[in-house]
């Protein structure tokens, strides 16, 4: 497949569209240097691989990212942010100085070189094909209370689990001269 | 849609939270990192899992899971850095050297 190939295809175009917005998002996310702005930019992120779930056709897992990881982390994300530090805005120590970053972006990026050019080697010009038959919300409700009812179980305990566990790491010890119970 | 187009998306996003993960010094911003990285794996399970058709749809359940997973650990991470602010008055990592001899 040649470049003229890829760029008469709408699908290709859309995909476009969404990616290199997430790949800028990613980016200000990692490299900001405001913490709200890097929270909002994962949002940017996370709602693009929504929209390539929807291209796909998989529209159930799309749904859920928005309300599960943009609804409920993100909020969660900016609560620690705003417990943790009080001045909001630009600070300087956010990240490591110049000379770890450049050895970070090395690292990065040859690990970024040797997941590509695996993928470009395995699947070269194979492509997807085409999402006629989206993935039914029905059936995959029907699949995961009969085939993955087991793992499905088990991360509700898990979820169970870090519900209590949060609950009992984050909240305050009771201090001896208060009776317990007064304080949240 | 060629199916390249998704992976190395997905690689580029995830050596992008790889990246972040060794750089960021506050606790709160290397959870983002991690949270960047798995919303990459997530992109790479469905896309693999429309291209190869799977009926029992594998990859989109396990991306229902990890979304579930990282939801848990975003919570108890928080939870974590919550209280070392509250022992210490900072969420710097490399100000958390209390086993340094």
């Amino acid at each position: 497949m040649t470049v003229g190939d890829f760029f008469t295809t709408t699908e290709n175009w859309v995909f476009l569209l969404i990616a290199l917005p997430m790949l800028f998002a990613g980016y200000k996310v990692v490299t900001t240097n405001n913490v709200v702005h890097a929270v909002l930019a994962l949002v940017g992120a996370l709602a693009g691989s929504a929209a390539l779930f929807v291209l796909l056709g998989a529209e159930f897992v799309a749904w859920t990212v928005v309300l599960i990881s943009i609804g409920a982390v993100i909020v969660l994300f900016l609560f620690g942010i705003m417990i943790t530090r009080a001045p909001i805005g630009l600070e300087v120590d956010l990240s490591h100085p110049r000379s770890a970053r450049i050895s970070a972006a090395v690292a990065s990026g040859g690990l970024f070189v040797l997941l590509g050019s695996a993928m470009l080697a395995e699947f070269g010009d194979e492509v997807i094909p085409e999402a006629a038959d989206a993935t039914r919300t029905d059936a995959l409700g029907l699949l995961l209370f009969q085939r993955y009812v087991v793992p499905f179980e088990v991360v509700s305990v898990v979820l169970l689990a870090a519900l209590i566990g949060g609950i009992v790491i984050a909240r305050r010890d009771p201090s001896p001269d208060e009776p317990a119970g007064t304080r949240l | 849609m060629l199916i390249n187009g998704f992976l190395l998306l997905g690689a580029a996003l995830f050596s992008l939270g790889v990246y972040g993960l060794l750089v960021r010094r506050n606790a709160v911003l290397i959870l983002l990192s991690v949270e960047l990285m798995v919303a990459a794996v997530n992109i790479n399970f469905v896309a693999l899992d429309r291209f190869l058709g799977d009926d029992l749809a594998g990859g989109q359940v396990f991306a229902l899971f990890s979304i579930a997973v990282a939801a848990a650990e975003v919570g108890i991470g928080l939870a974590i850095i919550l209280l070392v602010f509250r022992n210490r008055q900072s969420a710097n990592v490399d100000e958390l050297d209390l086993m340094r001899l």
